[in-house]
């Protein structure tokens, strides 16, 4: 299993660049429809927020399926994600604005859809800096809490596609759920594991008794108070 | 159908008319669909043979009028206006109209006339959205103050370059007021009423803090979440810097004066 999903690993690098090559391929053709620029923003947008969901999905699907070895895969989906964001920006800098960066400013100081943006960005950029092995390794335990930010990222992209429209809320709503069930199943998990911990605690006072009753040890540690 | 219409006043002439392609393809007809692609297609089913408009209230001679009647009566003009939506991206189209301001003349406006509230078509076996009650009230209403409805640049367009206006860009018969948001300017009209009062509009019903009564064009009052201080031109591409939105959308030196006492950030 392992090795044949390794196998399929270079192949999903040159599989996620597909939306981008269909995006060139629609702009060489006119096929954006009559305002280009925001279809654009729309297309790199949702790819951008895809990956965030599949990578989003993978530790569940490890759960629940009990494959090891996906976390590859997630590293790479992130790295998409954070490559279509990075082109979504780009795109809202070189091809909406064209750099005219006072009218980037006000428009940016204006938009509060866009600072949820700008919160979403910033955080998988950090992710994405922080992505290769050697920095997993030599932050440790911060890596971990660090890479947790990425459920505020994906609340954040959601917000930042929700409040920009005016009426069609069918797409960021899809999202939304999506979203929704993934971060579900994080709690789910956490709520689960707190209350096996709860559970543990009085079995380990019972064998502690017990082990006391029998002479196994001398006394039971006295509670601090 | 119009091939030599003068040219009214108050077109601009440094105005180059956006593409029809483009105005035809991205038009917001929400009693469809909210999408613009699936709304242009599906307003090909939109009946709009015969049609007549009601005109009542605060009115001397109230009535149903046929549109051909109407036009028989009033004079077509070719007007090339800018068109600024409230989403951040405008046009320029060349619209084919008569004064509305000379229309309500015909009927006799009493003094106690103050607003004047219009009422799109209501077709749900047709309309999707009106069919599932969806988003909206229905039948969409629009309303102008008095002075605003006679303004010489507030139109009632029956067509577009040249020819009779597309069904998703209104037809047979919308309003256009140049300085205002494109909300504004209601499509497919059946009914126009004078009244004392101010009438409640759709999108200043559905969200009042983000669509005001007024909703005249002005950089400097944001949307609470968007800028409203650029604009995205149809027809430009990439690279291209977007526009800077004018106050008024470029009409102030007709309509500044029609809000010269009144706080713009306050009345939005």
């Amino acid at each position: 299993m392992i090795f044949r999903i390794n196998n399929l690993r270079s192949k999903f690098i040159v599989v996620c660049l597909l939306p981008l090559l269909w995006l060139c391929v629609d702009i060489a053709f006119d096929n954006l429809g009559s305002n280009p620029v925001q279809a654009l923003h729309i297309r790199l947008g949702d790819w951008s927020l895809r990956f965030l969901c599949l990578t989003l999905a993978i530790t569940p699907i490890q759960t629940i399926t009990k494959w090891r070895g996906m976390a590859d895969y997630r590293q790479l989906f992130g790295l998409y994600a954070f490559f279509y964001a990075s082109l979504h920006l780009l795109g809202y800098l070189l091809a909406d604005h064209a750099l005219m960066w006072r009218i980037i400013g006000i428009d940016i100081i204006e938009s509060p859809y866009i600072w949820f943006g700008v919160l979403a960005y910033g955080i998988i950029f950090l992710l994405a800096l922080t992505s290769p092995k050697w920095a997993k390794k030599r932050m440790g335990k911060t890596w971990k809490k660090l890479h947790r930010l990425i459920y505020i990222a994906a609340v954040a992209a959601i917000i930042h596609y929700f409040w920009q429209l005016k009426g069609n809320l069918a797409e960021p709503l899809f999202y939304s759920i999506i979203v929704f069930l993934l971060l579900g199943f994080r709690v789910l998990v956490w709520v689960k594991n707190r209350q096996l911990t709860k559970m543990m605690i009085p079995t380990g006072q019972r064998v502690l008794a017990l082990a006391e009753k029998q002479g196994v040890i001398q006394e039971a540690p006295r509670k601090q108070r | 159908a119009w091939a030599d219409l003068p040219t009214g006043d108050f077109s601009a002439d440094l105005l180059t008319p956006t593409p029809a392609e483009l105005i035809k393809n991205y038009t917001n007809y929400y009693e469809f669909s909210f999408n613009k692609k699936d709304a242009a297609n599906l307003a090909q089913n939109l009946r709009t043979d015969p049609w007549s408009v009601e005109i009542s209230g605060e009115v001397e001679k109230p009535g149903s009028y046929y549109l051909e009647d109407v036009l028989r009566q009033q004079t077509l003009q070719e007007r090339i206006y800018r068109f600024r939506c409230v989403e951040g991206w405008s046009m320029v189209v060349p619209w084919v109209g008569f004064s509305l301001g000379e229309l309500l003349k015909t009927v006799k406006p009493l003094s106690t006339a103050q607003f004047v509230k219009f009422t799109a078509v209501y077709q749900p076996e047709i309309m999707l959205k009106q069919r599932n009650n969806a988003m909206l009230e229905w039948p969409y209403v629009e309303g102008l103050r008095i002075d605003e409805a006679m303004h010489p640049l507030t139109i009632l367009a029956v067509g577009m370059y040249g020819d009779i206006l597309p069904k998703q860009n209104g037809a047979p018969l919308r309003l256009v007021v140049p300085w205002k948001y494109g909300f504004k300017s209601i499509k497919a009209i059946v009914k126009i009423e004078l009244l004392k009062r101010p009438p409640v509009t759709s999108w200043n019903q559905f969200a009042p803090n983000e669509y005001g009564f007024y909703s005249n064009v002005n950089p400097a009052v944001a949307h609470p979440r968007w800028s409203q201080s650029s604009e995205r031109q149809l027809g430009s591409g990439f690279f291209t810097p977007r526009r800077q939105t004018e106050l008024f959308n470029g009409y102030g030196e007709q309509v500044a004066s029609l809000y010269s006492d009144m706080d713009l950030r306050h009345f939005f």
